[in-house]
């Protein structure tokens, strides 16, 4: 078998036109190809990466403003529960105030319309005391409230203590103003005459003696001398009966609470 | 009887003659050119690919690959020859189911001048490696005493690659006429099947071999660069 030398070179030349041809229709274009798509992704790849780190970046920036605003919100919540508070106390303060002048008005109101009361009882009871005592006294004894009265009045002037008479007496002395006699009602001339002999006596004087009527003197005589004044009234005899009537009211008070104590002793000794 | 396609020359004046194994390879370049530029008209480099480009992108990868495993640092230089020598005799030797078709590659005519190419090739990019000093010094390794022995084996390497080829083509042919005449139509249709398996074998041996030589040529350098 032997070689045709022809056909050899022919088969070689050939051949390396077919490589070239397949490296001009076939390798390159597929290579190309690859390359392109290998550049594509990496390129597509990149992009994936730079997207996920500016998404990353997005998140981070969104996080750190939702955690700026939540503690921009707690601040402003904190602020304003403090506001509330704060108003919430000046509130409570005002109305406590409020109260306080409304108790306290209530009371003085409270105060005032017992007292307003109590004149009244007072009034009312002394009027009906003075109508009884004077009542009993005419058709008992026979004789006037107000003779009573002046009597007991002229009395007591006579009891006075002489310390008490020497004031008086320098009291007069010094003012240019003479005694005054107050009086409810006008005294009868006899008892007028009376009156002013008693105290010439008592006090030692020669000068003219004053009278008049003071309603609210209720039933009695007051002797003034220079603002210093001796008196006996069925007002003064209630002050006393009062007087009387709360310590009375207190000390059964005390022996109460004295004996709620004892008997809280025993009952947990 | 001829035992090669060479011998039935279609036209022929002084030196010149066209043979059937010329025409054959025409043919075969045809069909190998034409399918190429057809299959690579509309390439794409996006991701949704048609089915032949996704083949072919197959083929060069994979030529690429082995390439790159027996030796070869750039592969893709290499590869229009290398890939070449593969095709074209995977493709000369596929054909030889079609009845009355014989490959060019069954003429030792073709596989010498393949081989020859070989021959060629191998100091060529040897010595554009290496450069052309380093390239004959490989001759005298590892000792001065190898130089005869390593012209012998360059030659006798193209020889062998040349006969391989040749004698396992022509050999299947001859085979696949003797039995067509003494034994049933069965028995040559199995020898046809298995002499396209013997001719991927040999394709794939020649171009493995060709691979070996080049990479072999062009070793030392990319050894000391690494």
């Amino acid at each position: 078998m032997m070689i045709d030398w022809f056909t050899l070179i022919a088969q070689l030349v050939n051949f390396l036109i077919l490589a070239w041809l397949l490296k001009h229709f076939l390798y390159h274009p597929i290579v190309t190809a690859l390359d392109g798509r290998e550049k594509k992704i990496a390129s597509e790849l990149q992009h994936a990466t730079d997207v996920e780190t500016a998404a990353k970046k997005s998140m981070a920036e969104w996080k750190q403003k939702n955690d700026e605003f939540e503690k921009q919100r707690t601040a402003t919540m904190q602020q304003v529960a403090k506001e509330a508070d704060d108003k919430k106390a000046e509130l409570l303060i005002d109305a406590r105030k409020e109260y306080e002048n409304l108790r306290t008005s209530l009371e003085k109101s409270l105060y005032n319309e017992q007292k307003n009361l109590q004149q009244e009882i007072i009034g009312r009871i002394t009027t009906e005391v003075f109508s009884i005592a004077e009542k009993v006294l005419s058709e008992l004894a026979d004789v006037s409230l107000e003779d009573r009265v002046v009597k007991v009045f002229c009395e007591r002037l006579r009891k006075i203590e002489k310390a008490d008479i020497t004031e008086m007496t320098g009291l007069l002395s010094q003012s240019s103003h003479p005694p005054i006699i107050r009086s409810v009602l006008t005294l009868t001339p006899e008892n007028c005459e009376r009156v002013k002999k008693t105290v010439m006596e008592v006090f030692r004087i020669d000068s003219d003696i004053v009278f008049e009527t003071d309603a609210d003197l209720i039933s009695g005589i007051e002797l003034s001398m220079n603002g210093h004044s001796i008196s006996w009234n069925i007002k003064a005899y209630l002050d006393e009966l009062n007087v009387m009537a709360e310590t009375a009211l207190d000390r059964d008070k005390k022996e109460g609470e004295h004996d709620n104590e004892k008997n809280d002793a025993q009952s947990h000794p | 009887m001829h035992l090669t396609s060479d011998e039935v020359v279609v036209w022929h004046y002084g030196f010149l003659k066209l043979n059937l194994t010329i025409l054959t390879t025409w043919a075969l370049m045809i069909v190998l050119v034409g399918g190429s530029a057809l299959m690579t008209r509309k390439l794409s480099d996006g991701i949704h690919i048609s089915r032949w480009q996704s083949f072919l992108e197959i083929l060069v990868t994979f030529f690429l690959q082995q390439f790159e495993e027996v030796g070869l640092r750039d592969p893709a230089r290499y590869l229009p020859y290398l890939a070449t020598l593969f095709l074209f005799i995977a493709m000369a030797n596929l054909c030889t189911v079609i009845p009355g078709y014989e490959p060019p590659t069954g003429s030792l005519s073709t596989t010498a001048a393949l081989a020859l190419s070989v021959f060629v090739a191998v100091p060529l990019y040897g010595i554009s490696e290496q450069g052309f000093v380093k390239y004959l010094q490989s001759y005298l390794k590892p000792t001065v005493l190898m130089l005869p022995f390593n012209i012998i084996s360059d030659f006798s390497r193209t020889l062998a690659l040349a006969v391989r080829l040749f004698g396992n083509m022509m050999s299947g042919a001859m085979i696949l006429a003797i039995l067509l005449t003494i034994s049933p139509l069965v028995f040559p249709v199995l020898m046809s099947i298995l002499g396209l398996l013997t001719g991927m074998v040999q394709a794939y041996i020649f171009c493995i071999l060709a691979t070996v030589y080049i990479a072999a040529a062009t070793r030392t350098r990319s050894e000391e660069t690494v």
